[in-house]
């Protein structure tokens, strides 16, 4: 009950939000309140589950399709769970944020981010082949258009282009699941057994590919960073692009053991591809929205790494980095933003010279910086040393690139710091940008202690996402 | 004394009814004061469309096996009850979507004639007989040519009619042909004594089947036999282009599955064969035309001959899944499409002009409620979550993967990726960008209010989102329906 609770509640807000004809600020007012209540329900969830009982927990499950073996079967696991909670808070973030910047149309808007918070949290929570297709499709309709109406200049090409990259990977793991489900006679994951069919397995796997994106299916990326509006690219790049990590953990590795085992070869050197080239980019990027996007990428190439090592050291680490990296990269995202806020560009070259007489926004990027560059002692340094010892076992190259992505990290986030805060003074930086105010700090604060909160205890996340610390084998046993 | 066969009444009591309704709306046009025409038409055929409606809920209920009525000539089971139920319901909601349509006169004859096609699909889909199926085909057909061109003072309406006509006209004697052939091959014109019996000629039992199934590709708009179809959409009011996209497609492709499975059987081989490439065509070049579109009318009109791709697939599966699956898919589909063009026809006479693109912008923030409504069935069509067009596609790719026809399902993929260019573009015209761009504007003020549209509108939404979360009781029908073919 509790998960279905999770999943209707921010989709009823987002019923309620469109439909009360409120002034412009009660609007926003009412959509953060539902999305505050969302994170205590989380805590509530959290606080009932049973981090060592391991297993599926809070579960419900009932028929929907019975011809067909279709039901709603919903539950979570550590990792899912921990999943589930950087999204609620990051879409809490984003909300304010939204708030704040006051988006046109209210009413449309935070309708629509709620009924994406609802979809994000869907996918985490599916336990059926096709209610996790349909919770990640859920997505795409929403962020179609928050991307095409409230973005930038290029906003019509940006979202036709990322829908159709994205629904392409999706329309191939329809036909995935059709063939999958019709094979073993079930679409629940819980019910239904394995298959060593590498062409369905492709299918999945190119689906998420693009959704993390994974080297060569970036495509939409460019578009989409620049032309979204920026708490929307936080939740994009932040939460939406984690199902990509869950769709691996839940459906590719338990329910497709030989054509993953086949085809990891292939998916590690993607996911090393994505690193370098991700970093790469990230460290000749113009703007501060591409250094944050393409680092994401990198980050994504990072985990999927972690994941397709396929031993506990990797699979801990890759759940929590993508928790860490979700925090990291929304706190970045919306920092981003209240600087092209203050300055009208986001341009590296334009920028600089912000810390002086700016302390708490100074403070503030340097203590994000510091984590995402990922410094010893950080929750993601934790998550990046943990997937390099995980996937050394498969190739010493690998933790090599995973080596050089930390290293390119690091300099393309001094890059970053040093842009905005250091040099002399750009020319977009006036006296009247001023310091960050209370709300806006509030609105970073909270994932910047998230994230100091695992950087002291790390085993937070990563000693609870699977059942008894032994993640590569309750992956093996398909969760049973 | 001639031989009279018993008449079950209760079977034939849908037809009767439409009839029935159609009489009255011609008899209303005459006697009735011009003042209360319009209603009384309108209330008599909507009258009869749901009472037709559940008529044929009943002998659905009542059937629970087939049976052969009148002397073979037609057959009372759960597949034509349930596509009867399908018909009326989207006949009701058409009367609905007529109600606001600005019309100086022809009241009378509208209604008239929508009840009289409703009528004869109602009778086409219980055709047992080569002979009943021709009569079905023509008796609604006779009643849609005059449909279509009945906005005589707008020449694209005529335009439309004779295009129809001339077509329509070619296809039936085509399907005429065929069936001559089949029966000097058999010597049967009943479905079930073709299948039994043992053929004398080959070839013309196989190029009777073929002009069968070309005459009624015809009629659901398969490619290559559609040529007529974006013209006619474009041109026929728009009340009347909501019906045939949703009801004759659905009689026509309910008739196809039977006489297909019913009558051939033995020629399963030949015919699944034709029918997927048919579906592959469909696919193919409706979606990839529909990509140029500027006038919405034509646009939805190449989506419903993808559409009909993605019906023929399930036929083509040859299975008692598939049939499901194509009945499923016709609920879904019928309310969307009368849904899309009832917006459509919304637009027309808020603006007084054809609907292209452009003159969507703005929509979605001016119209809230058409406007979610548009954005609901264009993903729909498009197979998006929330929606029965999701399962619709969904239960025809497993209806052709179970069939071995594993490469049709990747036809399909490709086809919606395609498809997804133009369903999008329509909600990217509506949301993004703004008639004050385009300095659209209302002719002669805003329009009256239109509840009936209104009431449409909502029904359509309703069962697109309702046959998502309710998508078993419909597949039960389904099911139980597929049931009375011999598969």
């Amino acid at each position: 009950m509790l998960t279905t609770a999770l999943i209707l509640l921010p989709i009823i807000g987002a019923i309620v939000v469109a439909l009360t004809p409120l002034p412009r600020a009660a609007t926003a007012g009412l959509a953060l309140l539902v999305a505050l209540m969302e994170v205590a329900l989380w805590i509530v969830a959290a606080s009932r589950f049973d981090f060592d009982e391991g297993g599926l927990q809070l579960g419900t499950s009932r028929e929907w399709v019975e011809s067909l073996g279709i039901s709603y079967s919903v539950g979570f696991y550590g990792f899912s769970l921990w999943l589930a909670g950087v999204t609620v808070i990051v879409s809490a973030a984003a909300i304010g944020y939204a708030m704040w910047v006051g988006r046109d149309r209210p009413r449309a808007y935070h309708a629509l981010m709620l009924f994406l918070t609802g979809a994000i949290v869907a996918t985490f929570a599916a336990q059926d082949l096709l209610l996790f297709y349909v919770s990640f499709e859920a997505m795409l309709i929403p962020l179609y258009v928050l991307v095409g109406v409230w973005g930038g200049a290029r906003r019509q090409v940006a979202t036709l282009t990322f829908v159709i990259y994205t629904m392409a990977g999706s329309l191939l793991m329809l036909a995935s699941v059709v063939v999958f489900g019709v094979t073993q006679g079930t679409f629940s994951l819980l019910e239904s057994g394995t298959s060593d069919n590498v062409w369905v397995f492709l299918g999945f796997a190119i689906a998420f590919a693009i959704k993390a994106p994974l080297f060569p299916f970036h495509g939409w990326l460019p578009l989409a960073y620049r032309e979204a509006p920026v708490e929307v690219a936080a939740v994009l790049y932040a939460v939406v692009s984690k199902t990509a990590i869950y769709g691996f953990l839940r459906i590719g590795l338990p329910k497709f053991p030989e054509p993953a085992d086949d085809l990891s070869g292939v998916i590690l050197v993607l996911a090393g591809a994505a690193v370098v080239y991700g970093s790469l980019s990230a460290f000749r990027a113009p703007d501060l929205r591409g250094v944050v996007a393409y680092s994401s990428m990198a980050q994504m190439g990072l985990i999927t790494l972690g994941v397709f090592a396929f031993d506990d050291l990797g699979l801990d680490g890759a759940v929590l980095q993508a928790v860490a990296h979700a925090l990291i990269s929304a706190s970045m995202f919306l920092l981003v933003g209240m600087v092209e806020h203050r300055c009208g560009t986001g341009e590296l070259s334009s920028l600089g010279g912000m810390a002086r007489g700016r302390p708490v926004l100074a403070s503030v990027v340097i203590v994000a910086g510091m984590i995402a560059l990922a410094v010893p002692g950080s929750a993601t340094f934790a998550g990046e040393f943990l997937i390099m010892a995980g996937v050394y076992d498969q190739g010493w190259g690998y933790s090599v690139v995973v080596a050089l992505g930390v290293v390119l990290a690091a300099m393309y986030t001094l890059r970053v710091i040093s842009a905005i805060l250091h040099v002399k003074p750009g020319s977009a930086v006036r006296d009247e940008a001023l310091d960050l105010r209370p709300g806006e700090l509030a609105l970073v604060l909270p994932m910047l202690l998230a994230l100091l909160v695992l950087s002291a205890w790390p085993a937070l996340v990563s000693q609870s996402s699977f059942t008894g610390n032994d993640a590569a084998q309750s992956i093996a046993e398909a969760f049973k | 004394m001639i031989d009279t066969p018993s008449v079950d009444w209760l079977a034939l009591s849908p037809a009767v009814a439409l009839l029935g309704a159609s009489g009255v709306a011609l008899l209303a046009a005459v006697i009735v004061p011009d003042w209360m025409r319009k209603s009384a038409a309108a209330g008599v055929t909507f009258a009869g469309f749901v009472l037709a409606a559940v008529l044929a809920g009943v002998v659905f209920d009542e059937t629970p096996t087939p049976e052969v009525l009148l002397d073979g000539s037609m057959v009372r089971d759960q597949l034509a009850a349930l596509t009867q139920v399908i018909l009326a319901v989207t006949g009701a909601v058409v009367v609905l979507l007529s109600w606001g349509e600005r019309r100086r006169d022809n009241h009378g004859e509208y209604y008239a004639l929508l009840a009289a096609a409703g009528a004869g699909m109602v009778f086409f889909v219980s055709a047992e007989n080569l002979m009943t199926l021709f009569l079905g085909l023509e008796w609604f057909s006779l009643c849609l040519y005059i449909l279509v061109a009945l906005d005589t003072e707008r020449p694209a309406s005529l335009e439309a009619g004779l295009k129809y006509l001339i077509v329509g006209g070619f296809a039936s004697a085509v399907l005429l042909f065929g069936s001559a052939l089949v029966y000097g091959a058999t010597g049967k014109l009943s479905f079930a004594q073709i299948a039994a019996a043992d053929p004398t000629d080959d070839v013309f039992l196989v190029a009777g089947l073929a002009m069968i199934l070309a005459g009624l590709a015809f009629k659901v708009s398969a490619a290559p036999f559609h040529m007529w179809t974006p013209d006619v959409y474009q041109g026929a009011p728009t009340s009347v282009t909501a019906f045939m996209s949703a009801a004759t497609k659905a009689a026509a492709m309910v008739v196809l599955l039977r006489v297909l499975v019913t009558a051939f059987p033995e020629e399963s081989e030949t015919w699944t064969i034709a029918v997927a490439v048919l579906a592959c065509i469909s696919l193919a070049w409706g979606n990839l035309a529909a990509l140029a579109q500027r006038d919405v009318k034509r646009l939805l009109a190449f989506s419903s001959i993808s559409h009909a791709g993605f019906m023929l697939m399930a036929i083509a599966a040859n299975s008692e899944r598939g049939a499901e699956a194509l009945l499923y898919y016709l609920v879904p589909y019928a309310a969307m499409s009368v849904g899309a063009f009832a917006v459509v026809a919304a637009r027309e006479r808020e603006l007084q002009r054809p609907v292209t693109l452009e003159s969507l912008a703005g929509l979605g923030w001016e119209r809230p409620l058409y406007g979610i409504a548009m954005w609901t069935f264009m993903l729909g069509m498009a197979g998006f979550p929330l929606t029965g067009g999701l399962f619709g596609k969904l239960f025809v790719f497993s209806a052709a993967y179970d069939s071995g026809d594993w490469w049709l399902v990747l036809v399909g993929v490709a086809a919606t990726v395609v498809s997804l260019g133009y369903y999008l573009n329509v909600v990217r015209w509506m949301y993004m960008r703004t008639g004050g761009e385009l300095r659209l504007a209302p002719a002669g003020g805003s329009p009256p209010a239109d509840p009936a549209l209104g009431v449409a509108v909502g029904a359509a939404v309703l069962v697109t989102v309702g046959s998502f979360f309710a998508a078993q009781p419909i597949l039960d029908a389904a099911a139980d329906a597929a049931a009375s073919l011999p598969f």
